[in-house]
C-alpha cells in the first residue's frame, strides 16, 4: 500500500461532499479517496447514506456541495467522461427482464460506449468471470437472485472501468453465493478500484483492504484492515470454571478492572487495552482448583465499534480519524 | 449514435410483449373495416358523384376519413403505448443503467422518444399503405395523400413527446396512461371552448391539436400548422429532459 502512495494512482477523490433531501443532510463533508488496486469497504448501519454516496458517485444523483473527481476527471464539468471510468451496480440490479443474458450485456456494451468489434470479447470476458458462461441464451426473468446479482456486476464491469462501485452486493444471497461473489470481488480489486458497501462485518473483514464507517453521513471511521482489527481487539474475557471463582481473587489480579459476574459458573473480567491478564487468570484458577472450562477473550461486534464511534462527541470523532491518518 | 441505440433497444423491448403485435393486429382490423366501409359506400355513390361539378375525388372520400378515424383512434394508443417509456424504468430500477452510463440525459429522452416514434411510424405506415393499394385502379391525388400522412404523422410526434413527458412524472405506467390520454383529450376539445364569439377564441383554436390537423387532412399545408406540432414537441421533450434532470437534483 505504501509504495502506492503517488497521486497518479488516486482513483476517486471525494472533497467536502454534501448531499441535502429538503432539510435532511444525508451526507455532510464527507473527504476520501480510492486508490487503484484497493478495495474500500463502506460500512453503516441503514440510513447512514451508502446509497447516497454511491450514487453520486456514479451520478445518479447530484451533491449539493462538494467535489468528485474520478480518475482526475470532475464528475460535473465532464460528466460523459467520468462516468466512461466508472462502472455501477445498485442495490437492485438495474436489469430488463424481458432480454437474455446476452441481449442485456450487449446493450449494456453499446451503452458504455465499448469499440462494436470489441463487443464479443467484452461480452464473454465479462461473462466468464463472473461465472455466466453457459447463461448467456437464458432470459433474465428466468434467473436465480444470485445469477441475477451476476448479470449486474456483469454488466458493471464490461467496459473495464477503472473504478467499480458495488452498493450492498451480497444481499439476499444464500452461503454459498454470497462466498463466491466475494471471491469475484477481491479477484476484480486486483485490476480495479473497488468500492463496496455493506452492513455487514465479516463481508468487509474477508474482502476489503480499507474500511469506511459512515454514521449519519459523517464519515467516523477510516483506516486499512488492520487498524479495524485492532479497533475490535477486546478489553474482556469471559471466564467459566466448574466451580464459581471469587470474584475477590480474580479482581485482585495484575490488570484486572473489574469482574462482571454472568452465571452460576460464568465471569466477565475487564481489563486495561494492551495489557491482557488472561495467562494470570488461568494460573490462578488451576492453581486454586476452580477447575477451568473456557477463558474466552471477548470481540467487539460492529454495533459496539458504531456506539463507540458515534456516542464520543465530533471532536474526539475527527481526532481519532486524523491520528489514524498521520 | 447513442441515441439510436437506445432508440432501437427502445423498438425491440416494445416487440419483446405482445402488447406492440396486439395493438397493431387490432388497429390494423379496424382501419381496415373502416377502409373497406368507406370503399363500399364511394362505390355506391360513384355514379351521383360522377355527375357533379367539383365532387370529392377518390382520396377525399376514402383517404381523410381513414386518417381523422386513426387520429381519434391513436388518441386511445399513444398514451398506452407511452406509458411505460420512463415509469417502468424509474419503477424497476433500470434507469440508473442509463444514468450511470456515460450518456446524457438528452440523449436518453430522445432515444426513447424517436424508439416510440419509429413503433409509431410503423403503425403509420401500415395504415397508409390501404389508401395507396387503390392507385392499383385509379388515380389519387398524392398531394392530398402525403398531406394527411404527413398531419398523421405530425400528430403522433405530438401524442408521443406528451406522453413521454407525462411517464416522466410518475413511477405507475397505468397513472402515466390515463394523465396522458386525458391531457391530450383535453387538447384536442380546448378549441370547442372557442366556438363562441368571443375574442379569445382564436387562442382556444390555436391550441387545439385537432384544428391544424384538420387543415392538413383537408390537403392545406399551412406552415403555421407543422410549426405548431414541432413546437408542441420540442417544448414537451426538454420539459421531459427537465424533469429527469431534476430528479437527479432533488429526490
Amino acid at each position: 500500500m505504501v509504495d502506492n502512495m503517488n497521486g497518479d494512482d488516486v482513483l476517486v477523490k471525494v472533497e467536502n461532499l454534501y448531499r441535502y433531501y429538503d432539510e435532511h443532510c444525508a451526507v455532510q463533508g464527507l473527504n476520501f479517496e480510492l486508490r487503484k488496486g484497493e478495495i474500500l469497504g463502506f460500512l453503516g448501519p441503514n440510513g447512514a447514506g451508502k446509497t447516497t454516496t454511491m450514487q453520486i458517485l456514479s451520478g445518479n444523483l447530484a451533491p449539493s456541495a462538494g467535489q468528485i473527481l474520478i480518475n482526475g476527471i470532475d464528475i460535473l464539468d465532464q460528466p460523459k467522461r467520468a462516468k466512461a471510468c466508472i462502472g455501477y451496480l445498485p442495490e437492485q440490479p438495474p436489469l430488463y427482464a424481458d432480454l437474455t443474458v446476452d441481449e442485456y450485456l450487449e446493450y449494456c456494451a453499446c451503452l458504455n460506449r465499448v469499440p462494436r468489434n470489441k463487443h464479443l470479447t467484452a461480452r464473454s470476458l465479462s461473462k466468464e468471470r463472473c461465472g455466466l458462461k453457459d447463461m448467456g441464451s437464458k432470459l433474465i426473468s428466468n434467473l436465480s437472485k444470485g445469477y441475477r446479482q451476476r448479470v449486474g456486476i456483469a454488466q458493471a464491469i464490461i467496459h473495464t472501468p477503472a473504478v467499480v462501485i458495488l452498493d450492498e452486493p451480497t444481499v439476499g444471497l444464500d452461503p454459498i453465493q454470497i462466498r463466491e461473489i466475494r471471491s469475484l470481488i477481491v479477484e476484480l480489486g486486483k485490476e480495479h478500484g473497488v468500492i463496496l458497501s455493506t452492513h455487514i462485518l465479516p463481508e468487509v473483514q474477508t474482502v476489503c483492504s480499507r474500511v469506511q464507517i459512515i454514521h449519519k453521513g459523517r464519515l467516523v471511521f477510516n483506516d486499512d484492515l488492520a487498524g479495524l482489527t485492532r479497533r475490535m481487539q477486546s478489553t474482556s474475557l469471559l471466564l467459566t470454571c466448574r466451580q464459581l471463582p471469587e470474584q475477590a481473587v480474580i479482581r485482585a489480579l495484575p490488570g484486572v478492572i473489574s469482574v462482571e459476574l454472568l452465571g452460576n459458573q460464568q465471569l466477565r473480567v475487564h481489563f486495561n487495552a494492551g495489557n491482557n491478564p488472561a495467562e494470570i487468570i488461568a494460573a490462578e484458577v488451576i492453581k486454586r482448583g476452580w477447575g477451568l472450562l473456557e477463558l474466552i477473550p471477548e470481540h467487539k461486534s460492529l454495533e459496539q465499534i458504531f456506539v463507540e464511534l458515534t456516542t464520543t462527541d465530533e471532536a474526539s470523532g475527527t481526532t481519532m480519524i486524523q491520528e489514524r491518518a498521520a | 449514435m447513442m441515441i439510436f441505440t437506445i432508440a432501437w433497444r427502445e423498438l425491440r423491448n416494445l416487440f419483446l410483449s405482445p402488447l406492440a403485435w396486439c395493438v397493431l393486429a387490432v388497429i390494423q382490423f379496424i382501419i381496415a373495416w373502416i377502409f373497406l366501409i368507406q370503399v363500399d359506400n364511394f362505390l355506391k355513390f360513384a355514379p351521383t358523384l360522377a355527375g357533379m361539378a367539383n365532387a370529392p375525388g377518390v382520396t377525399d372520400a376514402i383517404a381523410s376519413p381513414i386518417f381523422s378515424t386513426a387520429s381519434v383512434i391513436m388518441l386511445l394508443v399513444v398514451p398506452i403505448m407511452s406509458m411505460r417509456l420512463i415509469a417502468e424504468e424509474r419503477r424497476s430500477g433500470t434507469l440508473s443503467l442509463l444514468q450511470s452510463a456515460p450518456v446524457s440525459m438528452t440523449e436518453i429522452v430522445l432515444g426513447k422518444y424517436l424508439g416510440l416514434l419509429l413503433f409509431l411510424i410503423i403503425m403509420l405506415g401500415f395504415m397508409t399503405v390501404m389508401p395507396l393499394s387503390l392507385a392499383v385502379g385509379t388515380h389519387l391525388d398524392y398531394g392530398k395523400l402525403f398531406s394527411g400522412v404527413l398531419g398523421l404523422g405530425l400528430l403522433l410526434g405530438a401524442f408521443a413527446s406528451a406522453g413521454l413527458f407525462i411517464s416522466t412524472l410518475t413511477k405507475q405506467p397505468v397513472v402515466a396512461a390515463i394523465s396522458c390520454f386525458g391531457l391530450l383529450l383535453m387538447l384536442w376539445i380546448i378549441s370547442w371552448a372557442g366556438s363562441g364569439d368571443d375574442r379569445y377564441s382564436p387562442v382556444f383554436h390555436y391550441l387545439s391539436l385537432l384544428d391544424h390537423y384538420g387543415a392538413l387532412l383537408r390537403g392545406s399545408f399551412n406552415s403555421t400548422d407543422v410549426l405548431y406540432y414541432l413546437l408542441f414537441i420540442t417544448t414537451f421533450l426538454v420539459l421531459s429532459i427537465r424533469r429527469l434532470d431534476a430528479y437527479r437534483l432533488q429526490h
